[in-house]
């Protein structure tokens, strides 16, 4: 997702204006046991030092960690854990600083509260508590690491006081502190006097050269959430099992932007297990004792819609529209440096290229499912929440709360990547809309089914981009690209990020900002459609890193140069994006002759996203109509590299998600009907279609730490598509690729 | 008429619709949530279970299809094969969100309780009906390998 300055007057009622009172107050509620200390937006965590902990047996407790008596330490995650590791990494800047061992590492859920549990990296303030933008852990970095050094220091003057030694002459390592007269105490032991402890205003962290868990190097630490998700006992929303719970399904209208008109509930209330149908804003719900009989329920459910303000256009006019967009004069201007309108009239070469991309579909492998409880307090919600502030703020709206009434669980998500984090919460409002619709007589338990979830839309927006581009007598650069794409951002809590109109979701990671290009000029027209869009692993890189690979490549070519000297040459201003090329180049052993024989080529690409540039290189075989990607060496620079092997995971996990999206992601909708239901026609990426090989080679940096979860998505595509024009000669520009049509177009 | 069906070893009678997918019986009826949803049409492999020893999709096989069978799920998992796949799982950290785990692990426990030592392609075979969308297919391969090879050779490894 795409976050930098979010406006928090749009997603009113600020809940960064509750008071400390209120904190108080919803402290109680949650009754989750922790006393929170006094805490000041985005600053460093206060700890408690009050009675609960004073006892002899108690815990230190602050608003990120808790130290138990029987020394684990268990980090207060304020993300959620989709997937993309952030249980593991968290835990590990926090262990890090406190010189825990990694075996007494725990991990927890935090509640939903801003702003101490806010991303500072969507709003400085912590407004809005969420997890997108690949930014947990570097927007947890400094958080946890004065976290972590700052229970450090309470346990050191703990034993300090108690041993009547000074302070400095302590030393921690591996969750023991010790003193060199030989005096030696777990964290356990010390928790409860170190809970007594002032905080210390200050602490200093560790230099870089000393860490001993995290960084490019650092041996792999074990996931805290493997064992669980090995055997079956990691619990999704779709797991929650209340007493008295109903199941819930909603029939929602056949094409976005209808309504319901009316409907013939009869036959559904007669099917066996079926306890309610009630109209929603959202469509129309049946709740039943079961899954199975409220999928059954629905099947006998009968609707009418009003359809007179619904979408009705097919993809085929869709792309006949965004064509006469790209080719007119409506457009918005997001960049412009030289002249390459004038230049592009003399140039040597000259490129000129279009490019579409489909709608996709984020389809994570748990459907949306959320859960839903009234309280006499309030409400409580069991979901994969991956936007908790804006889940909280929409559900107390349905049902007439305050959003700290609604007490959030975030529970882990089975895959997200973006789906879940929707300004309009929509599966949330679902899930307390049928709870309000009910009385709330039982807890609900909403499920989207497979179809549900292909056909709700939220999709990656379609795509038309249109570049022209050549090289100059001089032997500059001219690059000049329209894009044609709906906006992600408008009309939405984020709208205020839009500059001049402009989204720069839509076009970000467009040529002029990667490549130190001398004529350039981009622009943007925003085609207004009905079908929702929404931010898909890695937003705007997914279609603009495309475009902007396949078309260097083609210039490289046009100038006789190789691909990987061709772009260092046009990458002394970005020195990140050149070690990282460089790096995947020698370990691709790109200056060595491919030894790849008939059918086979190699590709590369490299792009910086959500502040990490990686680079890969893609080693493919082509065979008649049918790509094969054997092998993928991947370099990354994300800063610190915290947990190293997550980095691997997630690369490696990125690049997957990119091929699929490049051999067979498309949602089509013909007169407004989306065509595609479940994995039988939305297919996705299998495991015999993986490659075989991935290499990830992490750059070692002592920056702080950047994103991981969505810069392995936006290279493989493009890098692959370059390797198949080594390998055929055939120019793929449409997505997903698609040889045999290819070869008519460029024949 | 009340279904019979050995759940993990144990017996059970559920009076529930005989047309029941088995995954909607073992998830609502019997609170054995570890076999998950993920498409209800066998396309995905979450709903993995093994009856009588056979990875089988549970999202499609009706209740009644399994009267009287034995019906094991990724809670009662056991065995050499089943043991070893688990272990090499956590060992080299094949989970990210983890939700189509239960069924990938079926899937290779089956595997290799009938091959204890399967090639790439008997991999792709038995494992791309199993879809991830986190993508950890290289893991899994490497997993099912090095699960394999602490199995004995030659014979096929017992399963739970």
């Amino acid at each position: 997702m795409y976050f930098r300055h979010l406006d928090p007057a749009r997603a009113a009622p600020a809940p960064a204006e509750l008071s400390r009172r209120e904190f108080l107050k919803l402290t109680t509620l949650a009754g989750s046991g922790l006393t929170l200390g006094v805490l000041l937006p985005g600053c460093a965590p206060g700890a408690h030092s009050g009675a609960q902990g004073s006892t002899a047996q108690g815990p230190l407790v602050q608003t990120f960690l808790r130290i138990e008596p029987d020394s684990t330490v268990t980090v207060i995650c304020k993300h959620v854990e989709a997937g993309q590791g952030v249980y593991t990494g968290l835990p590990a800047i926090v262990a890090e600083e406190l010189d825990a061992a990694w075996s007494q590492m725990r991990v927890e859920s935090a509640p939903a509260r801003v702003p101490e549990y806010g991303n500072l990296a969507f709003d400085p303030k912590g407004s809005v508590q969420g997890t997108g933008g690949s930014s947990a852990v570097a927007n947890s970095w400094m958080q946890l690491r004065q976290a972590g050094a700052t229970a450090r220091a309470m346990l050191v003057a703990a034993a300090a006081r108690l041993w009547s030694v000074p302070a400095a002459e302590i030393k921690v390592s591996e969750g023991v502190v010790a003193h060199a007269s030989g005096r030696r105490a777990s964290f356990g032991e010390l928790a409860a006097a170190a809970a007594t402890e002032p905080v210390p205003p200050q602490v200093s962290l560790k230099d870089p050269a000393s860490f001993r868990l995290i960084g490019a190097t650092a041996a792999r630490l074990p996931r805290l959430d493997a064992r669980a998700k090995s055997s079956g006992t990691q619990q999704f929303a779709i797991d929650v099992m209340l007493p008295d719970m109903m199941t819930a399904v909603v029939m929602r209208p056949p094409r976005f932007g209808a309504t319901v008109a009316s409907f013939d509930a009869a036959r559904a209330r007669a099917v066996d297990g079926v306890v309610e149908v009630v109209q929603i804003p959202r469509g129309v719900a049946v709740v039943a004792r079961d899954m199975y009989s409220a999928k059954k329920g629905r099947e006998a459910l009968v609707v009418s819609w009003d359809e007179s303000a619904a979408e009705k256009r097919g993809t085929a006019q869709l792309l006949k529209e965004y064509h006469a967009l790209a080719r007119g004069s409506e457009a918005l201007k997001v960049s412009e440096a030289g002249d390459a309108q004038g230049q592009l009239r003399h140039a040597a070469h000259r490129i000129e290229a279009q490019f579409e991309f489909p709608y996709l579909a984020h389809a994570p492998m748990e459907p949306l499912t959320a859960v839903c409880r009234l309280s006499p307090d309030g409400a409580e919600i069991w979901a994969g929440c991956q936007f908790q502030t804006f889940d909280q703020m929409a559900a107390a709206r349905q049902l007439g709360l305050k959003p700290e009434q609604v007490i959030i669980h975030t529970l882990a998500a089975g895959g997200t990547f973006g789906r879940r984090a929707n300004p309009e919460s929509d599966y949330i409002s679902e899930v307390t809309s049928i709870v309000k619709a009910t009385g709330g007589k039982y807890p609900v338990r909403l499920i989207w089914t497979r179809e549900d979830d292909i056909t709700g839309g939220k999709y990656r927006p379609l795509n038309v981009h249109h570049v022209s581009c050549g090289i100059g007598r001089d032997g500059a650069v001219i690059y000049s690209q329209r894009v044609v794409g709906q906006s992600i951002l408008g009309g939405t809590a984020f709208a205020a990020m839009l500059k001049d109109g402009i989204d720069p979701s839509a076009v970000e990671g467009n040529a002029p900002e990667q490549y130190d290009f001398e004529h350039t000029h981009v622009s943007w027209s925003n085609p207004k459609v009905g079908v929702p869009v929404l931010w898909w692993r890695s937003v705007g890189h997914t279609h603009m890193a495309f475009s902007k690979e396949v078309m260097v490549d083609e210039l490289a070519q046009a100038a006789g140069q190789d691909p990987v000297a061709f772009r260092l040459a046009h990458l002394t201003k970005h020195p990140r994006h050149a070690a990282v090329l460089r790096l995947a180049a020698a370990k691709a052993g790109w200056d060595q002759p491919f030894a790849g024989g008939k059918g086979r080529g190699r590709g590369v690409a490299v792009h910086e996203s959500f502040g990490s540039v990686v680079a890969q290189i893609a080693e493919v075989t082509v065979s008649g109509d049918t790509i094969s990607v054997d092998r993928v060496v991947c370099a990354v620079d994300c800063g610190t590299a915290v947990t190293p092997d997550v980095v691997r995971a997630q690369m490696q996990g990125g690049i997957g998600y990119g091929l699929s999206a490049a051999l067979h992601g498309r949602i089509t909708l013909t007169d407004g009907h989306v065509d595609q239901t479940n994995f039988h026609q939305y297919q996705v990426l299998r495991l015999n279609e993986m490659p075989k090989v991935i290499e990830v080679h992490i750059l070692p940096s002592d920056n702080a730490p950047s994103g991981v979860g969505e810069p392995g998505t936006p290279p493989i595509a493009p890098a692959v598509a370059n390797a198949v024009r080594a390998a055929s000669g055939v120019r793929l520009r449409t997505l997903p690729f698609d040889l045999a049509a290819a070869r008519r177009e460029h024949a | 008429m009340p279904v019979k069906l050995t759940v993990n070893g144990e017996a059970h009678e559920l009076d529930v619709a005989p047309d029941m997918p088995l995954l909607w019986a073992l998830r609502d009826h019997l609170k054995l949530t570890g076999t998950k949803f993920g498409c209800g049409m066998a396309l995905c492999g979450a709903c993995t279970v093994h009856i009588d020893g056979a990875a089988t999709r549970s999202c499609i096989t009706p209740v009644a299809a399994v009267a009287g069978r034995s019906v094991t799920t990724i809670e009662g998992l056991g065995g050499a094969a089943g043991k070893a796949v688990q272990e090499a799982w956590v060992s080299l950290d094949v989970p990210q969100c983890g939700y189509c785990q239960s069924g990938q692990i079926m899937s290779a426990a089956a595997l290799l309780a009938g091959n204890p030592h399967p090639s790439d392609a008997d991999i792709d075979t038995a494992m791309s009906g199993n879809i991830c969308r986190c993508a950890t297919y290289v893991r899994i391969r490497a997993a099912i390998h090095q699960a394999a090879g602490t199995l004995p050779a030659g014979a096929p490894a017992a399963q739970g």
